[in-house]
């Protein structure tokens, strides 16, 4: 496999601008006369498809959804960033491209996420624009709040539904295209292989859900927005059909699969009550602004959170990261949580779980001032568990959120195959080993709206390529393998039903392979997985036919695809013997327990090539080098 | 918990369909409706049965896949709650149960409890959005919108397009949910140089599609989980009486 970023040279502040003067570009009369698929239509497929149609190309958006409004971007809460400097904090492009990658530990590719910084200011006004209701402050300019993991605050929100309202916004300039007759939509459709021709990507095979119906789909170059693989630990924050079909069939189709082991477990989310939960639910990290984490500091401490007084209480992220507090990154706040409890000084009934407390913001702000920043978490928080943050502090604790591994993509964001382009979550290139929060919504939309349009032309431009319709052998081909596997799932009448498998799969992955990994536990689980496979494959049940709405199928489908991801997970993780981000080894920390990254030997891109079923993947490495900022330790004390 | 619970079966669009009755036992107050449903799915296939099909995704009230008519009540008996977020805490041991799908001529029925909302996306298309292209737009801060109007837009645009709205009204009109989108672009100065235009094409295609007339008596306002006033339904009205003024 070769990898080639293809980073424009030059300094960084113009390689992006360079990029764009030296790309070829297509004659507007002929756009038209281009076909181009896009799958998934959350902030990255939306805002590529919109913007695409805009420029005039035939645009066949496809989701699995009844409506493309219901991507898993809409259940983002907190808020987008952007390196606008409105509250004159000191805030520019290079500090957000400087904080961006700092908060990715030094393990992203630095002229990407200057890219990213740079258009961040564009998707702002863009998304006014078209109607985004951003919070206004009373003379009726944009308002910011601050996010974990920088000390300015640049976070543009609409309460606490800045994703579902950025969502809408692509969506409604999608369905305008829809309109104008350059999108068509394809609802209800999901993508189960793709299809090569000379070694491009030609087109993709679907299925309706509705009528099971198997369809091939040509076209010159195809955009996959599929989203991340956090589903793979069955108990995650994505929405229950969020999946890794996509970009795991492009996968074993060629595609580099780079750093999988990159997964984000965020701080705050309501503890699990129950074997019966089937997901986890999110608090925004936006909270953490205002409410202050606790715990007791006495181990096994049962009193009720207003009885343990101010100094029997331990806030240890603003004891451990007193410059930060509890706007610390991510990864290191789900740690500290996860020690605390590990210590013994965890709350709530099943002892997994920290306190985040409102009293004091509360006491200081008024009441309609935190009701006005977060009534709708608040609501939502009681609903869920019955308690009133109000009057009782939160309990929080981590679970497995975002993905920062994914497809490989080149400067262009296109993959190790010709043609087939990957944005947002479910490519691997601007977050690193860490996201900070409220930059996903920034690289889903930045990809979409303002990047994706460029590099994709670019490549339309450049290459030459031949007249394919789905008559050409590679679809029947393609279509035959999907109907295979289809008929393999559905003959599956074993004892097991397929959650009951999947779980299984989790409960192994959020111990050996969830906030800290070793090598004993990876290699019990890469010692666990593959029977489980199998069990799989012998023993599960899968109802109902192929020829109608059949969840069960969907579900299977995509279970057996985490099977063998949840493997290739393991397997990067082991192989990175350093700690950087969310990927913390235990065995390699600093004496004050801090992830301790090995730059000599791994500061690269860990990029997985398939080598047919059954063989195991040979790993490829990126370098990576820094030159505009210089490797450091992070340090948010 | 012990639950009697009176499902709608529906093989498919053509098909009809009835209401089966299903015990269930050991259902936990601390889980959601939706998870009630998944251990009575996990039984029925446990038994070599189809489990009940129903739309679902985010389970946090947001994506607005989920909804189920549940003893007459779209999105059952809490307010301002969707279905995955209404927990079995508020039901009683030894309650009965009715869960139905969303019953209108606009939203077909594909299977148990799912059915086809494309009708609304459908509106959407007629014209729920402001024509800027990527690249248009001036900077955010060069549009001053006063705090009140941005909050009443966000109000609107809260609306997460379930559908309960038309499943709550006797006419299955589509009025809240149109009037939200409408609402939401009417107070922001960005949607105002389409805004007699949009009104017009939305309310033709929501006739087109085959929802109800307005009659109010807002019971779509007490389905909504997102708590979208009736409001909206009034100024749209207004708007619509421009409209059709200017011609």
């Amino acid at each position: 496999m070769k990898l080639d970023a293809k980073i424009p040279s030059g300094p960084i502040e113009g390689k992006w601008d360079k990029y764009k003067f030296d790309s070829k570009l297509v004659n507007p009369a002929n756009k038209r006369k281009y076909d181009v698929i896009v799958v998934g239509t959350g902030l990255g497929g939306a805002s590529a498809a919109s913007t695409l149609a805009e420029l005039g190309f035939n645009v066949h958006a496809f989701f699995f959804h009844d409506s493309p409004r219901r991507a898993h971007s809409i259940a983002a809460q907190g808020g987008i960033n952007a390196a606008k400097n409105y509250q004159n904090d000191g805030d520019s492009v290079m500090r957000l491209f400087y904080d961006t990658v700092k908060g990715g530990d030094f393990r992203s590719r630095e002229a990407n996420v200057y890219r990213l910084a740079q258009v961040s200011n564009a998707i702002i006004d863009q998304c006014v624009a078209q109607g985004v209701p951003f919070a206004r402050e009373y003379g009726g300019y944009l308002d910011n709040r601050s996010f974990g993991g920088a000390q300015v605050s640049r976070t543009f929100y609409a309460r606490g539904q800045t994703g579902q309202q950025l969502l809408l916004g692509a969506y409604q300039s999608m369905l305008r295209q829809v309109a104008l007759g350059r999108v068509k939509l394809y609802p209800r459709t999901e993508m189960l292989d793709l299809v090569l021709v000379e070694g491009a990507v030609r087109g993709i095979i679907t299925r309706n859900l509705f009528t099971g119906a198997i369809e091939r789909h040509a076209a010159d170059a195809v955009v996959l927005a599929t989203g991340g693989y956090a589903n793979v630990f069955y108990l995650s924050t994505n929405a229950k059909a969020s999946n890794a079909t996509a970009i795991w069939r492009a996968f074993k189709r060629g595609a580099g699969f780079a750093n999988p082991c990159y997964t984000q477990i965020h701080p705050t989310c309501i503890p699990q009550s129950g074997e019966h939960q089937s997901k986890l639910t999110l608090m925004s990290e936006s909270l953490r602004n205002d409410g202050r984490v606790w715990v007791p500091k006495q181990k096994g401490d049962q009193r009720p959170p207003a009885a343990i007084p101010e100094g029997e209480r331990d806030y240890y992220l603003e004891r451990k990261y007193p410059s930060y507090g509890n706007l610390a990154p991510r990864d290191i706040s789900s740690r500290s949580a996860k020690e605390a409890c590990d210590d013994g000084r965890g709350v709530g009934p099943t002892g997994k779980g920290v306190y985040l407390d409102f009293a004091d913001s509360t006491a200081r702000l008024g009441r309609d001032v935190i009701f006005e920043r977060y009534g709708n978490l608040f609501e939502m928080y009681e609903r869920i568990t019955d308690e009133d943050p109000f009057k009782q502090p939160m309990r929080i604790y981590p679970a497995p959120h975002y993905t920062m591994g994914g497809l490989w993509v080149d400067y262009n964001l296109m993959s190790t195959i010709p043609g087939l382009h990957v944005l947002g979550e479910a490519n691997f290139s601007d977050h690193g080993a860490n996201r900070l929060g409220a930059s996903a919504l920034m690289q889903g939309l930045a990809d979409g709206y303002f990047i994706v349009p460029y590099t994709l032309s670019n490549y339309l431009a450049s290459n030459k390529l031949g007249k394919v319709t789905i008559e050409h052998p590679e679809f029947k081909a393609a279509e035959d393998g999907v109907r295979e596997r289809t008929g393999k799932l559905l003959r599956l009448k074993g004892k097991r039903s397929v959650d009951s498998l999947h779980k299984e799969l989790g409960r192994v992955m959020w111990e050996d392979c969830g906030m800290a990994r070793t090598e004993q536990s990876l290699t019990r689980a890469l010692g666990k997985i593959p029977a489980l496979r199998e069990e799989f494959w012998q023993n599960a049940i899968v109802t109902g036919s192929g020829q109608e709405l059949n969840n069960e199928l969907e579900k299977a489908g995509r279970v057996a695809d985490y099977f063998e991801l949840a493997e290739l997970m393991c397997q990067d993780a082991l192989q990175r013997k350093e700690s950087c981000g969310g990927h913390f080894r235990v065995e390699y920390q600093t004496p004050d327990g801090e992830a301790k990254r090995d730059d000599d030997n791994f500061s690269h891109v860990s990029v997985w090539e398939h080598q047919g079923d059954g063989k195991a993947p040979v790993m490829n490495k990126e370098p990576l080098s820094f030159e505009t900022i210089k490797l450091a330790q992070r340090s948010y004390k | 918990m012990k639950l009697t619970l009176r499902i709608w079966r529906q093989k498919n669009a053509e098909s009809k369909g009835r209401l089966v009755t299903y015990p269930l036992d050991n259902v936990s107050p601390d889980m959601s409706f939706l998870e009630m449903m998944d251990l009575l799915n996990e039984q029925l296939i446990m038994k070599g049965d189809e489990p009940v099909a129903f739309d679902n995704d985010c389970r946090e009230g947001i994506c607005g896949a989920c909804g189920l008519v549940i003893s007459g009540i779209a999105h059952g008996p809490l307010p301002k709650t969707t279905t995955c977020q209404l927990h079995m805490r508020h039901f009683r041991d030894g309650d009965e149960i009715t869960i139905e799908p969303w019953r209108a001529k606009a939203f077909p029925i594909i299977k148990d409890c799912v059915v086809n909302r494309s009708a609304l996306d459908r509106v959407v298309i007629a014209g729920g959005y402001t024509s800027v292209s990527a690249g248009n737009a001036p900077d955010g801060n060069a549009l001053l919108i006063p705090k009140p109007e941005a909050e009443l837009a966000m109000d609107a645009a809260a609306c997460i397009g379930c559908g309960a709205c038309v499943a709550a009204c006797k006419n299955a009109s589509a009025m809240l949910f149109m009037s939200a989108k409408v609402g939401h672009l009417s107070h922001l100065p960005q949607g105002q140089p389409e805004h007699l235009s949009r009104t017009r094409t939305m309310v033709a295609q929501m006739d087109k599609e085959g929802f109800g007339s307005c009659t109010n008596t807002y019971e779509c306002q007490a389905a909504c989980p997102k708590d979208v006033s009736v409001g909206f339904i009034a100024e749209l009205n207004r708007g619509y009486l421009a409209a059709a003024c200017k011609g």
